[in-house]
């Protein structure tokens, strides 16, 4: 009784050490919720054809993550197991709202692009998972981590999704032309010879190509970083 | 006509999950055999069927500036959708439990994991942003949830029969879902030019 005291008088502490460290780095390789754990799909598959779309798709996951992981963790003892489904669903649906109006003061273009994809965050399935799997049984300060590491865990891949579609799609990163046609202002000057060498290929901004980059994402994944994940069945 | 239109339209030009990404972690994890695949399709048909013509009344005579209590009230627009997702699951569950054993059987796991499934909630998403009207939610409800069955459908079919081939390691399982997944979306996208009004 007395050893399990004091884990729990430890825990309670904001501490950061080797495990703390592994919950913010495991979700970046081993533990990633899009091509290991297969969680979030829809999102990480429909915002990534520009990068800036991605990147606040990615901050709104993540927010919406830490801060949902920490408010069940914080109620986990409270809540009666048969309604904690609908008890995590409002917990993360007031927050997305919170999110989503947030980012209709901000930046409104963008809130206009996204549409339905930052209130389908309540659906997403990494919140739903990681609110099951990890909040419901750890601390405020662990879950709070685990949020945060798996909502980067799922923005590095819609960066990297996101950069190979715009790059290729449209000749561009975060809207600067990098390839492609030459632009007017361009035209009869020094720079010109940079361009004009790429047909933008329009495939990357339609749908499968999404699937395509995911996909081949994966095989380098498991194929080339970590053979470890194979699967074998 | 109008209703079929929207029908075929939601169905196969806009499928929503080969379209719109909608649906795509159940899409992805239940589609390992053909025979649960289907039982989830049709579970999806129905619960959409259901929780579209729901939704489309709170967001028009509830949450509306017109509507019952007179202010606008769109804010709150996500938190009833969802309640009402979960519930009428939660409903649907139990009355097939009730009259029909069988399917309630066959139907299995698939009912409490349509809560989270992102087809439903983001088609009466669809619905709120397209601004069709009742009847029209219904057929885009019913439409939608054929498209999705047809694509879950179509994806365990191929996986049954790729598991005879030689994928590379790294590809097999998720590496290749993804990727047929991506060939069956080029295929759709041929419907495209499609025009519902045709028919």
């Amino acid at each position: 009784m007395a050893e399990v005291k004091v884990a729990e008088k430890k825990e309670a502490a904001f501490q950061f050490g080797k495990n703390e460290k592994k919950l913010l780095v495991d979700p970046l390789n081993n533990d990633n919720p899009v091509t290991v754990q297969v969680l979030g799909i829809c999102s990480a598959l429909a915002v990534t054809t520009l990068m800036n779309k991605a990147l606040v798709m990615a901050i709104a996951v993540t927010a919406v993550l830490a801060l949902s992981n920490l408010i069940t963790s914080l109620l986990r003892n409270g809540i009666p197991k048969q309604v904690r489904m609908i008890v995590q669903l409002v917990i993360i649906a007031a927050l997305v709202t919170v999110v989503e109006l947030a980012l209709k003061a901000l930046d409104y273009n963008i809130y206009k692009e996204l549409s339905v994809f930052i209130g389908l965050i309540i659906t997403n399935c990494i919140i739903m998972g990681r609110l099951e799997a990890f909040a419901m049984a750890n601390s405020p300060w662990r879950a709070f981590l685990d949020g945060i590491g798996n909502g980067l865990g799922y923005g590095i891949i819609l960066i990297i999704v996101a950069f190979i579609r715009e790059l290729f799609g449209k000749g561009t990163v975060f809207g600067l032309k990098i390839i492609g046609a030459t632009p007017d202002y361009l035209i009869n000057t020094t720079e010109s010879w940079m361009f004009g060498w790429y047909e933008n290929n329009n495939l990357m901004v339609l749908f499968p190509s999404a699937m395509f980059v995911i996909g081949v994402l994966i095989w380098v994944h498991r194929g080339i970083i970590n053979k470890s994940l194979v699967d074998v069945s | 006509m109008d209703l079929i239109n929207i029908f075929i339209k939601s169905a196969f030009i806009e499928n929503l999950a080969l379209a719109y990404f909608l649906g795509m972690c159940s899409y992805l994890a239940v589609s390992k055999s053909v025979k649960t695949a289907f039982g989830l399709g049709l579970a999806v048909i129905f619960v959409l069927g259901i929780t579209m013509p729901i939704n489309w009344l709170i967001s028009n005579y509830l949450l509306s500036e017109t509507g019952l209590f007179g202010v606008d009230l769109t804010f709150l627009r996500l938190i009833l959708f969802i309640a009402v997702i979960a519930s009428m699951v939660q409903l649907v569950e139990m009355v097939i439990e009730k009259y029909s054993p069988s399917l309630y059987n066959s139907l299995g796991i698939f009912l409490p994991l349509i809560t989270v499934n992102c087809a439903i909630l983001g088609g009466s998403l669809f619905m709120v942003a397209k601004e069709y009207n009742f009847s029209e939610s219904v057929a885009f409800g019913l439409g939608g949830g054929f498209g999705w069955f047809l694509a879950i459908i179509g994806i365990a079919a191929i996986r049954e029969k790729i598991r005879y081939s030689a994928v590379p390691p790294g590809l097999r399982g998720l590496g290749m879902a993804f990727i047929l997944t991506g060939l069956m979306g080029m295929a759709f996208m041929s419907l495209m030019g499609i025009d519902p009004a045709a028919f």
